[in-house]
């Protein structure tokens, strides 16, 4: 027996996305491509246009007169619960009844024959309102009393008062950190189509089925199980189609079953960016000890987040800023503290990172108040603060760190990208240039891997093998892009040790795997990659009884390999002998199931493991400025990523180049900018700027940390790789504030609020050079 | 005269013609609606992503050409006399993946796929045009097309190898251009074209001639040239645009015309057509152009349009005024010229009366000793509008500025010269205090507002930061750089 042949599309290999070539010939379907039934009915959201106010009246009359228009939806067409929070705060209704709390906010849908009259007819309601002041953002919002979303929480170890006292260097500041859109590229949809009893199909654009399906059957009062939610695929998630999707889905489904008709929901541009949830904006206040070599004392510090009208996911997403705060430093004395505020915006959502980066650009901040402070390199304050591999490695939230990897990463980085070098030569360039200045930052970071909330640590997977030999593939997750669907399938492949092309994938859908949790925290190949694996073993245990007991051979005698079975001396073809194992009635088909193991969190006493790892990463990235107009260029970015040992180099490279430009997006050009009258200006790529090709560095280097292996068993050894690599886009801002110094000889911090747009880094140089020495 | 009450053009293979069609019909709804070709995607509705990406070839002087545009803001009705291509049929019959395609397949050029369909369209575009391109000419190829998940590095690698795919030979599209031609050929009859029922009317002018007697007949017509504009009143503010008088099409109005005093720009003349003979003529030009909207906007957008729109942020209007531009406008048979910088007379108000239209812009040839520049600082360098755009002339005699035109957009509710600023330079001798005594000057021309684009304080500044960098770039003794260039 060989293992010279090799399956095509197995593990460790860069297999193309499985969806690759129906992506560049358009045959890819997407939600809004699927075949619409006939009468198919288009659904439109009618929304406020005053931020926060008591509703006295909505008059619907020339909405509904309008030709072609079926009727209305409103609060009192809901037949179950008017709610959609998906942490079951019951503060977030479908419709208001009673109040505004954000300018945008969906108060009634019209269903009409099509969607341009829906459109049309939305605009014609006629609403008056009392209005009530507003807060927009966490300082107002606090300023005026207003409540936190949810529960705010507290991490706490060591003395942080005494620590403060014994140490001579303090620091104190603010960082105003902007939110984000997602700006994924197909915008939100969904199209319900009834059947019979109380059923409904949902297809949609979410990354999580089971909530939208749960949603639906609150909302609609009928039972999870009438209720199937399909999802192909998404054209971008990023977390914008978390919980955002569950308003979209329940629309549409009131309306299919009040006409029996197929109903599909997809907004405009400018109502999906209104109407719904972004990242986080914070305002992060600190205030950091250190001795006079820079090594970090105490912290302490308060996170304040924009959350918007409802709790959505805040209370996770301000969790998990906290567990970020400490990025990669060691603190020794530390109290961190959130306060989830509530604003009258549009209730902001997951984000790729989900309130981390927040949490890590606070801890840069502070790393570069210190390196401003006593002279050094931003690089040198980094390396004393780390966190130590043996000791120097607990958390604020009391989990020790086991698998630091930093330090060698740093190095092979700080090496490979030349760094000390070439910050000689930008120190020099600055002094000779006039107007365009430089600046170069080496930045690392380290992510937990989990989801905070325990329980979503489970999946499902569901694999059939047809008496053909070919297989059919499902499980929870959703693809969006990041290639899950093409991973599983290479580990399918490899369990079965056939080729890729055997396995159909297919689409995600509450009626294969229930109960799942969102594709989301980066854990879609870990959690559902093993489930896949548990289903496909639970498989190959049945054939290999079924071979031994067949041929009278011992267990180890059965082998799979390219294709074949091997049964002692005899070798037949995975199809043959599927063939043989369907006549003996052995079961060819099961169901998978994985639950992450070793993590638990206390968030009352703050104390826990959440995390089962964590996934390292740094980037080196070098600007040039120019000091007339604040405009600005990256001129090279070298970046080295931990995947553990990647299942797929080619898809986890993709994840890594996309995720430090959407980073870098996040703190330089993407603004969201409401008016006085809180309404957001910025909402759609008309106004809200995310990068484009031109704004990659000049010269981009990206590499995998190719000698890192999970010292947890993850699957195959891998690492989760979807948020981790977004917070190196912080080496742009870094390297943004070094070139800002120069034109004080980098002797104060220039405290860049963010987005760092043209007109912030212009204001900060001009604030500098207005500062006196 | 005789009038046609349809339009006809060719749908990838097909011979197409529509009787049935209103003014604010997409081209993008009716792919994707009516023909259900749903390879194009829709994701912003106002020209900003790419994902519609379409090729719509045309004939332009008997030569057939192809341009990508954004089928999202491009009227159905504007198509007559086109070949439609959509991401369906460049794969050909035999369904083989075209290079272009391929190359994204094995690049690993596609995430989500969203908005894959439109990239490969711009790139089959600048591949047809300039099969090896370099990293900069790719860049500026996708300009118009935004991806969220890859950050570009695959797509533009994918580009950079499209050639060890195939070559022309495997492009099913070039084997057919001279059959696609004569059928283009065929379907030009000179005709006026009015169609669509009487509240949603199109009308596509015979000639410019035509178009002046429409104008009689219809003063309040909407007229439309690239769409570039008006699309995003019928997709994103639901106006209408009935009765809507279509130009893009006049030959008579793409005339580009060099003599030895001037050169003079037909007003349907796109910002791609006007592209060579500009950088040519201006040069300090070239880099302005590349950071103008994105390549499908510069393929459907016009020079007119830009002018005639009369927004106080367009990217022409500044540059020109700065060049001592006229615009030529005419009514009938009546023609008037006008300096540029008197056409825009308020915020949403034009030297334009009943009936008028943009002929052409007409520019002077720089003087001897004329230092140019041009300007546009924007919060993203490439494809977004511009927070503060500025023209600068400066004649320079013997170290003594003879002459001065300095027009700014985003600093007043239209573009408007920097009349104190020039005061304060015209006169004096060259040097840096004269541009900061400007840079002064300015306060008192202007009072700019704050929006999403920038603040107030912030568009003081540059605007004044700005004429010290056209005095550092043309000074003989900077010895740095004192821009970004594009790489």
């Amino acid at each position: 027996m060989t293992d010279l042949v090799k399956i095509s599309g197995g593990v460790y290999t860069d297999h193309k996305h499985d969806s690759a070539t129906k992506h560049v010939t358009g045959q890819a379907e997407y939600c809004d491509d699927i075949l619409e039934p006939i009468g198919t009915l288009h659904a439109y959201l009618g929304v406020s246009d005053v931020a926060h106010a008591i509703i006295k009246g909505m008059d619907l009359t020339a909405v509904k007169a309008m030709p072609g228009v079926v009727g209305v939806l409103t609060a009192k067409d809901i037949p179950g619960i008017n709610d959609i929070s998906p942490t079951g705060q019951n503060d977030e209704p479908v419709f208001p009844t009673d109040k505004i709390q954000f300018y945008g906010q969906p108060l009634f849908a019209v269903i009409a024959t099509t969607r341009d009259i829906a459109r049309r007819a939305a605009k014609l309601a006629v609403m008056s309102y009392d209005i009530l002041p507003h807060a927009l953002d966490p300082i107002a919002a606090q300023d005026a009393g207003y409540p936190y979303v949810t529960a705010p929480l507290k991490l706490e170890r060591g003395d942080v008062l005494l620590a403060k006292k014994s140490t001579q260097n303090h620091i104190q500041g603010r960082i105003i950190i902007g939110g984000q859109d997602h700006m994924y590229l197909e915008g939100q949809i969904a199209f319900a189509i009834p059947g019979e009893d109380d059923d409904l199909i949902v297809h949609c654009s979410t990354q999580h089925p089971s909530e939208a399906q749960h949603m639906v059957a609150l909302v609609m009062g009928i039972p999870n199980n009438a209720v199937t939610v399909n999802v192909r695929r998404l054209g971008g998630g990023f977390g914008g189609k978390e919980s955002q999707m569950n308003l979209f889905c329940v629309v549409a489904s009131i309306a299919a079953k009040k006409w029996n008709r197929a109903v599909k929901l997809r907004p405009d541009r400018d109502q999906d960016m209104t109407a719904t949830g972004k990242r986080h904006d914070f305002v992060i206040d600190y205030d950091v000890s250190f001795d006079d070599d820079g090594r970090i004392q105490a912290v302490d510090n308060v996170l304040a987040a924009r959350c918007g009208f409802s709790s959505d996911l805040s209370g996770p997403v301000t969790d998990r800023a906290l567990f970020h705060a400490d990025n990669a430093y060691f603190y020794p004395n530390v109290r961190l503290v959130s306060r989830p505020m509530k604003t009258n915006t549009v209730s902001n959502t997951a984000f790729r990172g989900f309130g981390g980066p927040q949490g890590v650009l606070a801890a840069e901040r502070m790393i570069e108040e210190i390196a401003f402070a006593t002279g050094q390199d931003t690089l040198d304050v980094r390396k004393i603060n780390f966190y130590g591999e043996s000791d120097r490695n607990v958390t604020p939230y009391h989990q020790t760190i086991k698998d630091n990897i930093l330090p060698r990463l740093i190095e092979q980085l700080e090496n490979t990208a030349d760094y000390r070098k070439r910050r000689k030569v930008i120190i020099d360039f600055n002094k000779n240039s006039q107007i365009l200045k430089k600046g170069i930052a080496l930045t690392p970071v380290k992510f937990g891997i989990s989801f905070t909330a325990t329980w979503y640590n489970q999946a499902g997977a569901l694999i059939h093998i047809y008496n053909d030999g070919s297989i059919h593939l499902n499980h929870g997750g959703t693809e969006m892009g990041q290639g899950l669907h093409t991973k599983v399938a290479q580990i399918v492949a490899d369990a079965f040790q056939v080729d890729f092309e055997r396995i159909k994938i297919t689409k995600t859908t509450t009626e294969k795997v229930p109960n799942t949790s969102a594709t989301a925290a980066s854990s879609g190949t870990d959690l559902n990659g093993m489930a896949a694996l548990n289903a496909a073993e639970q498989i190959k245990e049945r054939l290999i009884d079924f071979a031994a007991s067949h041929w009278k051979l011992d267990k180890t005698q059965i082998k799979f390999n390219s294709n074949m079975v091997h049964i002692g001396a005899e070798c037949l073809t995975f199809n043959a002998f599927i063939k043989l194992a369907y006549i003996d009635r052995i079961q060819l088909s099961a169901a998978g199931f994985y639950k992450t193991p070793d993590i638990h969190w206390d968030r009352a006493a703050g104390k826990g493991q959440p995390f089962y790892y964590y996934a390292y990463g740094a980037a080196c990235s070098e600007v040039l400025v120019d000091t007339l107009t604040g405009e600005y260029r990256v001129e090279r970015t070298d970046i080295l990523h931990d995947v553990g040992r990647s299942l797929n180099p080619a898809l986890d490279i993709g994840q890594v180049e996309g995720a430090f430009i959407q980073g870098m997006g996040w703190l330089t050009t993407e603004e969201l900018w409401w008016d006085d009258a809180g309404q957001l200006r910025t909402h759609a790529p008309s106004t809200y700027k995310i990068p484009l090709a031109s704004d990659r560095p000049r010269i981009f280097n990206v590499n995998l940390a190719d000698w890192s292996e999970n010292r947890e068993l993850t699957i195959k050894r891998s690492k989760a790789v979807g948020e981790p690599p977004f917070m190196l886009g912080i080496s742009v801002l870094e390297a943004l504030s070094m070139a800002v110094a120069s034109v004080k000889n980098y002797q104060k911090c220039p405290r860049l609020d963010t987005p760092a747009t043209p007109e912030r880094i212009l204001m900060a140089i001009e604030r500098l050079q207005g500062e006196g020495e | 005269m005789l009038f046609r009450d349809e339009i006809n053009f060719i749908l990838n293979g097909r011979s197409v013609t529509l009787k049935d069609v209103k003014a604010n019909q997409t081209l993008l709804d009716f792919l994707r609606l009516d023909q259900r070709l749903t390879g194009t995607k829709e994701g912003c509705a106002e020209g900003d992503c790419g994902a519609c990406t379409v090729l719509v070839g045309r004939l332009h002087n008997g030569i057939l050409k192809y341009e990508v545009v954004n089928a999202c803001i491009r009227f159905l009705a504007s198509v007559d006399g086109c070949h439609i291509v959509s991401i369906e049929y460049l794969a050909g019959p035999n369904g083989k993946l075209h290079p272009v395609q391929k190359a994204m397949v094995e690049y690993h050029g596609s995430q989500c796929g969203f908005c894959t369909p439109g990239f490969v369209m711009s790139l089959y575009a600048l591949w047809m045009e300039n099969p090896l391109p370099t990293k900069r000419e790719v860049e500026v190829a996708i300009q118009g097309n935004l991806c969220r998940c890859t950050g570009y590095e695959p797509i533009v690698r994918a580009a950079l190898s499209i050639n060890q795919f195939g070559n022309a030979a495997f492009d099913y599209l070039n084997a057919e251009r001279d059959s696609i031609t004569m059928r283009l050929l065929v379907l030009r009859d000179c005709k006026r074209v009015i169609i669509g029922p009487h509240d949603n009317q199109a009308i596509l002018p015979a000639d410019v001639d035509d178009l002046a007697m429409i104008l009689k007949e219809k003063p309040d017509a909407i007229i439309i040239a690239g769409s570039t504009d008006v699309g995003l009143w019928v997709t994103k503010f639901l106006r209408p645009i009935s009765p809507a008088v279509f130009i893009g099409h006049l030959e008579g109005l793409k005339v580009i015309t060099v003599t030895d005093d001037t050169l003079e720009i037909g007003a349907c003349v796109t910002y791609s057509e006007i592209q060579s003979t500009l950088s040519k003529v201006f040069p300090h030009l070239i880099q302005y152009w590349d950071r103008i909207a994105g390549w499908q906007v510069r393929n459907m957008g016009t020079i007119g349009g830009n002018i005639a729109g009369g927004s106080p942020i367009g990217d022409t209007p500044p540059v020109l005024i700065a060049l001592k531009a006229e615009v030529i406008l005419r009514n009938g048979s009546t023609v008037r010229n006008l300096p540029l910088e008197e056409f825009f007379i308020d915020y949403g108000l034009q030297d334009r009366q009943a009936s008028d239209f943009v002929y052409s812009i007409r520019i002077p040839r720089p003087e001897a000793n004329q230092l140019d520049s041009a300007y546009k600082v924007s919060k993203r360098r490439e494809e977004d509008i511009s927070s503060i755009a500025v023209g600068i002339s400066v004649v320079l005699n013997d170290g003594v500025i003879t002459a001065c035109r300095i027009a700014y957009g985003g600093m007043a509710a239209t573009p408007k010269r920097a009349r104190k600023a020039e005061d304060a330079l015209l006169g004096t001798l060259w040097n840096i205090k004269a541009f900061e005594a400007a840079g002064i000057a300015l306060e008192h021309d202007f009072s700019p507002l704050s929006d999403w684009r920038a603040s107030k304080e912030y568009r003081m500044s540059v605007s004044r930061n700005l004429l010290r960098r056209f005095f550092l770039e043309h000074n003989l003794t900077t010895t740095h750089p004192v821009q970004l260039s594009p790489v």
